[in-house]
């Protein structure tokens, strides 16, 4: 009876009719210990899509078709979402989520559909050759790490010898990624790295920061997410660790994860390889379109923070790609084999921003056959506590890109020799 | 009156003691076997089976190895996630360390490989019980999540610290990696399924069976009558081990194809499973399955229904569901602690009576 009746339900659902429109499933979670993060994401993905749709009669007059499923940062829900969007015509993934991503690769390799994981999932996926569907410009995890060591390199006067800085990272695929890149900038720069993994999803990390007490790292690195950034910082005030020494990857540095930690979180830095706040003209036209026509997704209490901008420039490089792909191909109605060459020819200048309503907002950077991550360049920003706003401290600053460009490599062969996969762009 | 059992006349002992003793239970399970055999192969798509099918058959097995513990033997356990955790990474370490051999062999050494942590765990219950040895297996959980993420070797030194299934195929058919054939993977595991549940039933009919449910019942009246509490307490673990390792190498290999320890193997599978069993019904095969298909399907029919159906925010959907299958959990064990197992049983009783019920 049970199975009937989820027969029904689906059948209800799948048989819809088939129109001509782009799909773009939007594989959110705005429930567990990650809701805090991913609901701005979410919250700008779609407004973003439901303005090109309002303002522009979708793209290239195709509407956009965006169908959000519930991953609540589960692997299993994310295959339920992957297998439910797929045969509706999906175009392109953009997971949000490390050990979804993981799981995906393979899958959307051997279905022919697109992946792209702006600045997170597997950093060896911008070698081109090997990952064919996979994109994650603008940034990678090794790119973020190299470009934190480099950072506090300047601060230091270029010597960081006999430093000791801490990790302290989600205890994950994710959390786990840098550490190759920075064990390996270690040893070239002299520093002692120490590793203090947390376990999913956070909310305990009192004997974390008692070690970084005990052991009085310099500075500390965190690779965090959802309720582990905030309980992290909380943690840090409490045990009075200078907060301009503690850098937040980019997924570590929103406004939900100082928030709680008051006064005391000012002068914590993070990665972050966009824009902040809500002064450009595409803001206007969300104005227009999208909130005061009561289309906001949301609670709508979320414009301008640094995540929601994040879903924005998601859902942005989605459109541009499909924008891409129908002037390769000459058709509206693309694939999603053609919107993969859409996202590799992909080339988004300062022009370009300008033109969407986005000047300066994030690094340019071109896709190529061999690239699919990027230029790889990310600033620092700073939280002031009492305006409540995240600063921008430095330019883009480029990571290191021999050290990153050896790794990268490296990892993606090791995955070709694994997979029998045979390497493109050899001509 | 629809359901009876007069002229079913039994003639042999082997008639007398068999599974299904009532004619149309036999029929119905026949059916069943035909439609998941020889139908369901046919008409499957990709979303059936890796939505739906793959996790109800695989968390039926880790059901059943942990209704054996839980359900006939007694002992309870909070290790399930631990436990399918070594499943996973044996089969994982077996397959990237010999990957000509077929995958269905390596499957059953990943259950032995676990059926041997398992027992091992198993020894604190020879003098520990109740909520404490509840505790002590807590602790094996802990371990072997720890465990599995702090060696490397257990993940073949990945920078990532995950394991991803690599292609393997059994009789030329691929069963996991990217491209396999949803009816392929579907008999793989629905013939574990099978297996596993045979095994189960006979087992638990036969002398070792008696042996743990008399251990279940009262060990020290067990012991008194000639039960001995170290093999039967450890031959429970064995084989409850080995059935939770099936399942959780069929979880990573066949299901999810790369896993992450601490999200796919937490304490939360362990509960997961632990309410499978409790929902379905402690001793009881069919609970198992009835369960397993509760705890699986109620959520993606949920969502299918609100969202697909209805239209309704995804966030409103995902926290009713939490709402909806909390309640409905209590709901069940307020009218039937004993789980849905159970409440079949009354209903057939009833049945078979009406519609003259004196």
């Amino acid at each position: 009876m049970k199975r009937l009746i989820t027969a029904v339900a689906l059948t209800a659902t799948l048989a819809g009719p088939a129109m001509a429109e782009l799909v773009f499933p939007n594989l959110s979670y705005r429930t567990g210990p990650y809701a805090a993060n991913g609901i701005p994401f979410a919250d700008g993905y779609a407004d973003y899509f439901t303005l090109i749709n309002e303002r522009d009669g979708g793209v290239g007059g195709e509407m956009i078709n965006m169908i959000e499923c519930e991953t609540g940062y589960n692997t299993e829900k994310g295959v339920e979402c992957y297998e439910s969007t797929k045969g509706q015509g999906a175009l392109l993934y953009q997971p949000l989520s490390t050990g979804i991503t993981y799981q995906l690769i393979p899958r959307v390799s051997a279905d022919g559909i697109p992946m792209h994981t702006l600045g997170y999932g597997r950093t060896s996926a911008s070698q081109g050759e090997v990952f064919k569907w996979i994109f994650n410009y603008p940034a990678t995890y090794w790119d973020g790490a190299s470009v934190a060591i480099k950072y506090l390199m300047d601060e230091n006067g270029g010597d960081l010898s006999g430093k000791k800085i801490g990790l302290v990272y989600h205890n994950s695929a994710y959390g786990k990624e840098p550490i190759r890149t920075l064990t390996e900038l270690s040893e070239m720069h002299g520093f002692e790295l120490l590793e203090l993994p947390v376990d999913h999803p956070g909310q305990e990390q009192r004997s974390t920061w008692v070690q970084v007490r005990q052991q009085r790292p310099d500075y500390v690195i965190m690779w965090g997410w959802g309720v582990m950034n905030q309980v992290a910082i909380q943690e840090a005030v409490n045990i009075r660790f200078p907060m301009e020494n503690f850098i937040g990857i980019w997924w570590s540095g929103s406004e939900n994860d100082v928030m709680p930690a008051g006064e005391r979180a000012n002068g914590y830095k993070a990665l972050n390889f966009h824009a902040v706040g809500d002064d450009f003209e595409l803001y206007d036209d969300l104005e227009e379109y999208v909130w005061s026509a009561g289309l906001g997704a949301g609670a709508g209490d979320q414009h301008g923070t640094v995540l929601y901008n994040r879903g924005l420039y998601a859902a942005m490089i989605a459109v541009e790609g499909a924008k891409k792909a129908q002037e390769i191909h000459g058709v509206s109605a693309i694939t999603p084999a053609q919107m993969r060459d859409g996202m590799e020819q992909l080339a988004l200048t300062e022009e370009r921003m300008a033109d969407l309503g986005l000047a300066g907002f994030g690094p340019t950077f071109e896709a190529s056959c061999t690239n699919h991550g990027g230029s790889g360049r990310a600033a620092i920003n700073q939280w002031n506590a009492e305006t409540g706003e995240w600063e921008v401290l430095t330019d883009y600053i480029q990571s290191n890109q021999d050290l990153i460009e050896r790794l990268v490599e490296e990892d993606a062969m090791a995955y070709a020799e694994e997979n029998n996969i045979e390497l493109r762009c050899q001509d | 009156m629809l359901y009876r059992e007069a002229g079913d006349f039994k003639t042999s002992y082997a008639d007398d003691s068999q599974t299904f003793p009532i004619r149309l239970d036999r029929r119905a399970y026949w059916a069943l076997m035909v439609v998941a055999l020889a139908v369901v192969p046919f008409v499957v798509n990709d979303y059936w089976v890796n939505a739906i099918f793959l996790p109800l058959l695989i968390y039926a097995i880790a059901a059943l190895g942990l209704n054996i513990l839980t359900g006939y033997c007694g002992q309870v356990s909070l290790g399930t996630g631990g436990f399918m955790a070594v499943g996973a990474y044996s089969v994982y370490k077996l397959m990237t360390a010999f990957p000509d051999i077929n995958i269905a062999i390596h499957v059953v050494l990943a259950g032995f490989v676990t059926a041997a942590v398992g027992m091992l765990f198993g020894l604190p219950s020879l003098r520990i019980k109740g909520f404490y040895l509840a505790v002590a297996t807590l602790a094996a959980q802990f371990f072997l999540v720890w465990l599995f993420n702090r060696v490397p070797w257990f993940y073949n030194y990945s920078a990532s610290g995950q394991i991803n299934a690599p292609e393997r195929t059994l009789a030329g058919f691929r069963i996991t990696g990217p491209e396999t054939q949803a009816w392929a993977t579907y008999l793989f595991c629905l013939v574990f399924v099978l297996a596993s549940a045979w095994i189960c039933r006979n087992l638990t009919r036969g002398s070792i069976g008696r042996k743990w449910m008399a251990i279940r019942d009262m060990d020290i009246a067990a012991e008194i009558i000639g039960v001995d509490p170290l093999r039967a307490k450890l031959s429970a673990f064995g084989v409850s081990s080995f059935f939770i390792g099936i399942a959780g190498a069929l979880f990573f290999a066949v299901y999810l194809g790369a896993v992450e320890v601490g999200e796919a193997f937490g304490i939360n599978k362990s509960f997961l499973v632990l309410f499978m069993i409790i929902i379905g019904g402690l001793g009881s095969i069919l609970g198992s399955f009835l369960g397993a298909a509760f705890m699986v399907l109620m959520p993606v029919l949920l969502k299918n229904v609100l969202v697909g159906g209805l239209g309704w925010p995804t966030d409103l959907a995902a926290h009713l569901e939490f709402m909806i299958v909390g309640g409905l959990i209590i709901f069940f064990l307020v009218v039937e602690p004993h789980g849905m197992a159970q409440l079949w049983r009354v209903t057939k009783e009833k049945l078979r009576i009406w519609p003259f019920p004196h």
